[in-house]
Formats: C-alpha cells, structure tokens, sequence
C-alpha cells in the first residue's frame, strides 16, 4: 500500500445551464468542501460546460447494483396505465 | 460506494453467465456489478497505463512553454498541456472505480511496475515538434480513444467521450503548427520535415505490436474491451495522415509507402520493432528524465497534500 495519502474522494455533478438537471460527470480527490468544487471546476468545465456544481463525497453515495435491475425496477413494469397513451381518447376531441 | 444488498443473489443465473450475456449484449459493465477478476485486473493495467500516459505527456510539451514563439502559441499550449492533465485525472478516475487508489497506481509507476505511453521517451527538440505531437501523436491517439468509447467498462467508456471532444482542437493545433512552418522559410521548412522523420515512425508504434505478436489481444477483444485491433487501428491513422502531409508539402518518411488500389488502404514499410522495444524496456532518449521529474514532482508536492490534510483535520476538529 502507497503511503501518501490523495486526499478524499468526492462525485461531482455539473448542470451544463441554469434550469437543468444535475448530472453526473465524475470525480475528484480533494481535502474539504471548497477544494473538492474548485478541482471540479478545473477538470470538468475548462469549456463553459457548467453553470453549477455540486459535489458530494464519494463515500456517501448509495448505489443499486444493475444486474438487479429487472427485480429492482419490477413494480412499475406492468402498470402501463401511467403513462398516457394507454388511455383511449374520443374520436375528434382536441387539445387533450 | 455503498451497495444496498444484492437482491438478485438467488438468483438462477450465475455472476459469470449474466456478465458475458451483458458483454454479447453490448451493454456497459458498471463499478458495482460483478465481473471476473481477470477483467478488472485488464482493466487497471490498461487504463492506469494511459492514464500515467497523459500526465507523462505534459513533459515534453512542458518543455516549450517559456520557449513558445508567441503569446498565441503559448496560450494555446498551456491550454493544451492543462488539458492532458485532466484526462490523467479523468482516467484515474475511472481506474479508481475498480478498486485501486491513486496512490497506488502511482507507486506503481514509480517502481516501473506500470508503463505509459513509449511516445514520452523521445525528446522535444525543436517548436516543430510541439506540432508534430499535437498532429501526430495526438492524431494517433485520437484514432485508438475513438475506438475506445465503445469500450465495455461504463467508467472508461464515458471518460474516452469526454476525452474525444478535447482532444481534436489538440491536433488542429499541431497541424496548424506544421502547416504554417510549411509556409515560412527554407529553415522553418527543413525543422516541419525534421520533426515528421523523427516522430513518424515512433506515432505508428503507438499502436501497439502487430496483432500477431500482441499479448493481450485476445482477451481484451472478447471482453470487448478492446473494440478494433492495433493493426486496422493503425491503418486508419496512416491513411487520414498521409492526405494531410501532402496538403501541406511535408514527405512520409517511408520509401515504400503507396497506395494499394485492391486493399483501397496504404501500404507501408516495415516497422522496426527492435527501437520499440529497445526504448519500453527503458533504453530510449528520455525514460530516465521523465521518471525522475515524476518523483521528483510528486515528492515535492507532499507538503501541499499534507497541509491540505492537516487543514481538513482541524476543521473537523472544531465542529
């Protein structure tokens, strides 16, 4: 095992511009909250493609496992009357 | 990261039969799946060595910017050599993500356990050079981390996307270089000519050994790690660069470069693989240097890391 330590690990979110989701678009190491945006800043918007940041640290994330998918996300599967085309509209009828 | 429990664990299909049905499916293998142990082990190696490539890479760069000819040139260099350094950060990144810290890959480097690119080991002679790598070398890598984006490792997929959209304002920039030297006088002409005879030859060996004598080959293609292989990928790069050298008036070092009108692809000269080898195991013009900058670098930032620690610690401290 190395013995310096890289500091801690952190997962950074970009929203590309203001009213958008935050997306996910990768990591940093840094040692405290406004280290972790700054190297944020310089590794993933060198070309304007951030109008905010968060950073979270790594080690607080919770993830589900993909290859559990097909169970994970069984519930909603057979419940097509959420969306709206499952619904019959009138012959004729408009704006709905 | 925490995982919540794997909730599929009873089920019928093994790890190893739902991991190869993911890769005959197309779909990205995420951090948190299962995956055979060689995979990752492929993995590490391969995407720390081009991750310490990037970094290594700014040496020879690095080693122009007080000497750039302009304040455009030097900009632009500083830009791109700030660049390399977050596609390290980019793939370490990615590495991370299986399971191997930072420290550790880079101890590894240090102990010359782990490579990066043979590329580094040439030195930068002259300003032509900065534009036959940006051309060149950075054409060449281009052409393997195109392929790459279809890679089967979610993590490494999506840092050769970004990575792609950086790097091609970094060969525009090169073939700029080369292309201007090519209007200027007889003296700037001969250096653009120099610097594509050095760096022809060592950008074709950036592809890796010929698919016959590769030792990975297989299963990194079965893993669909690997997408294309280093002899079709070198081919590509050959047949885009050799329009682009004559466009300019620059000449391929290669007496028996020509066209092949049956393959409709070049046909090329031998490759001399004794160099290639010569300059891996540590022999070429810059192997020492570049390491001993490394450590010396990394030794030298210590007390920033340390302060920042210290830093964290006492902030802790007080909440």
């Amino acid at each position: 095992m190395a013995t310096d330590t890289q500091l801690d690990l952190w997962e950074v979110f970009i929203q590309n511009k203001s009213g958008n989701h935050y997306m996910h678009a990768g990591s940093v190491h840094a040692s405290d909250k406004k280290m972790a945006i700054q190297n944020a800043r310089d590794t993933y918007t060198r070309r304007s493609e951030g109008s905010s940041i968060w950073v979270v640290p790594s080690a607080a994330i919770v993830a589900s496992n993909p290859s559990d998918g097909d169970m994970l996300f069984d519930p909603s599967n057979d419940k097509i009357y959420r969306h709206p085309t499952f619904y019959i509209m009138p012959e004729g009828a408009k704006n709905i | 990261m925490e995982q919540v429990i794997n909730i599929a664990a009873n089920d019928l299909m093994s790890h190893a039969e739902r991991f190869d049905a993911k890769i005959e499916e197309d779909k990205k293998i995420e951090p948190t799946e299962w995956m055979p142990e060689a995979y990752r082990k492929h993995l590490v190696r391969q995407i720390s060595q081009h991750a310490h490539s990037e970094v290594i890479g700014m040496q020879p760069e690095g080693n122009w910017i007080t000497r750039a000819p302009s304040l455009r040139a030097k900009q632009i260099l500083l830009a791109k050599i700030q660049d390399e350094g977050g596609h390290g950060l980019y793939l370490y990144s990615a590495a991370e993500t299986l399971g191997v810290s930072r420290a550790e890959m880079i101890e590894q480097l240090h102990l010359g356990k782990a490579k990066y690119s043979n590329i580094f080991n040439y030195p930068t002679l002259t300003w032509a050079d900065i534009g036959a790598i940006g051309w060149l070398v950075d054409g060449a890598a281009i052409v393997n981390q195109v392929s790459l984006q279809r890679t089967s490792y979610g993590p490494y997929s999506r840092a050769m996307v970004r990575i792609c959209k950086e790097e091609s304002f970094h060969q525009r920039q090169g073939y700029e270089i080369m292309a201007n030297m090519m209007k200027g006088i007889k003296e700037q002409r001969e250096m653009a000519q120099d610097a594509m005879n050095r760096w022809w030859w060592p950008s074709l060996m950036m592809f890796g050994p010929h698919d016959s004598a590769s030792p990975h080959f297989s299963d990194a293609f079965h893993w669909k790690i690997k997408r294309q292989s280093n002899d079709e990928l070198r081919q590509k790069f050959i047949d885009k660069t050799v329009q682009q050298a004559e466009v300019i008036g620059l000449s391929i070092p290669d007496k028996n470069l020509k066209w092949n009108e049956t393959r409709q692809h070049y046909d090329t000269g031998s490759i001399d693989w004794e160099e290639f080898y010569r300059v891996i195991n540590g022999n070429g013009p810059c192997n020492k240097q570049r390491m001993q900058h490394h450590i010396k670098v990394h030794e030298e930032g210590m007390w920033v890391r340390d302060a920042a620690e210290a830093y964290k610690n006492k902030q802790n401290n007080k909440n």
